[in-house]
């Protein structure tokens, strides 16, 4: 095997150290496609005080040219009853793949983007956020 | 029909990046709550938005009960001739908004 | 009693040499969206506000600048809120998006002007009672945490002084819009202390002394809380 080839093989070995590429929501676009971690920018505050409105921008370095875009970027929440979030459409008309938005978040816990190129390659990144508990719960 | 809220410069040069920022009246409810008598709150949140300017799509996004209540999304477009921006929405209850404002693009 | 009540007068002077917003108290986050009407959801309810203003008051009202800081009130005897001002004509039901957009809007359009309500210190003897009277399962006083203990630590927040001047306000616990009673009966309810019903006298004597107590502070309907 050509050494190029041999790299090349290497580097479709490398998982997302973020989230599994067998855990169900993640195959359900992936179809089983290698995540690899890197070319997306996930910001969230470290600290959030409230977990009904949290800061999220997600940045893909890519050159949104018609040949090399961002497809789509997909949102998913460790620990929130319904872990997938959002998915932003973005496509070559997009002159730049930054999306902004607020999460609710159910507690502590990690978030999880995943940005899918027009090559059909998939990148991943992720920020886990303390959600702090209100003191006085407020019944209305 | 829910308010929203679209925050874009007044005008761009052909060309420009510009800046789009839309705050909607929703509240992405998750079917978690419970209302003062102890019922629970069915869910209710908008599921699909589509942006449109001068009549192409460019944005496009699936939400979920994970994005805050009154969704605020922040996105890019480039700025090609004067047009309008369409925004539509549709939620759980099978209930559609819309908003729309207009860019004035100079060459 | 009496001296209890000096030193009630005491710490609410001290307290009013020093009035401080609640948006001196909360995070970046929600100071940062306080600072941007893009971005600030409650925004979406002072824009219902200006809509409805336009089809239903604008036929005799022209504008509505200043007016907030003049509200709550005492009039012929008897307290006025914004809220009652504003329900004249049609009366909207209390925490209904139709009356929290137009007071948000009647306040907002005060936003920036400080609270100058003509109200004397025997118009809020009851509500100054009020303030300092225990109640509940906690068997807590308003001024215990407001007074007493502003800035120090409840669990992982930050007690703010407990002013009025941000309201009606977008608070992140309620995800939507809320008004000064709401908040009120929130606290209450922290208290596990009965809830005084919405336009009560118990109410409106607490709202009148808040208010007095806060004359000063600039208004900053829509404030964001948590």
């Amino acid at each position: 095997m050509k050494r190029r080839e041999f790299i090349g093989s290497l580097t479709a070995l490398a998982v997302s150290p973020h989230i599994s590429t067998t855990d169900p929501l993640v195959y359900s676009f992936t179809r089983g496609r290698p995540v690899r971690p890197g070319r997306v920018k996930l910001e969230m505050p470290p600290l959030a005080e409230n977990g009904h409105s949290v800061a999220m921008t997600v940045r893909v370095d890519s050159p949104m040219t018609p040949s090399d875009h961002v497809r789509a970027v997909y949102l998913i929440a460790e620990k929130n009853p319904v872990r997938d979030m959002a998915v932003f459409y973005l496509g070559a008309h997009c002159p730049r793949a930054e999306v902004s938005s607020r999460l609710r978040l159910n507690g502590s816990q990690q978030v999880v983007a995943i940005a899918e190129l027009s090559d059909g390659s998939f990148w991943s990144d992720a920020a886990f956020v303390e959600v702090r508990e209100a003191a006085c719960t407020d019944g209305g | 029909m829910a308010l929203a809220r679209i925050d874009l410069p007044h005008a761009a040069r052909r060309g420009e990046l510009v800046e789009v920022r839309i705050v909607i009246q929703h509240p992405m409810e998750t079917g978690f709550r419970r209302a003062p008598q102890g019922e629970r709150v069915p869910r209710n949140a908008i599921h699909s938005l589509v942006c449109r300017y001068s009549g192409t799509e460019v944005f496009r996004a699936t939400l979920s009960t994970g994005i805050a209540a009154n969704p605020f999304l922040r996105f890019f477009l480039r700025a090609t001739q004067s047009g309008d921006l369409d925004f539509w929405w549709l939620d759980d209850d099978e209930v559609q908004g819309a908003a729309q404002t207009h860019l004035v693009v100079s060459s | 009693m009496r001296k209890y009540l000096i030193l009630a007068a005491l710490i609410a002077c001290a307290a009013q040499a020093q009035n401080r917003s609640g948006l001196e108290f909360a995070s970046d986050e929600i100071r940062r969206l306080q600072a941007s009407d893009a971005e600030n959801p409650g925004m979406l309810w002072v824009d219902q506000g200006a809509k409805l203003f336009a089809q239903k008051c604008a036929s005799c009202h022209v504008s509505m600048k200043g007016v907030a800081t003049r509200y709550p009130a005492v009039e012929d005897g008897r307290i006025v809120t914004l809220e009652a001002k504003i329900r004249h004509k049609e009366a909207f039901a209390y925490e209904s998006d139709e009356l929290l957009a137009l007071t948000s809007y009647v306040a907002h359009q005060s936003r920036g002007m400080p609270m100058n309500t003509k109200i004397s210190e025997k118009d809020v003897e009851k509500g100054k009672a009020a303030y300092y009277r225990r109640r509940g399962q906690m068997n807590l006083a308003c001024a215990h945490c407001h007074e007493q203990n502003w800035g120090k630590h409840l669990g992982a927040e930050t007690l703010s002084q407990g002013q009025p001047n941000g309201y009606p306000a977008y608070r992140l616990e309620w995800q939507k819009m809320g008004s000064l009673e709401r908040r009120i009966r929130a606290c209450m309810f922290g208290l596990h202390a009965e809830l005084p019903p919405y336009g009560s006298d118990a109410m409106l004597e607490l709202e009148l002394f808040l208010v007095w107590r806060a004359n000063g502070l600039p208004i900053e309907t829509p404030a964001v809380r948590r």
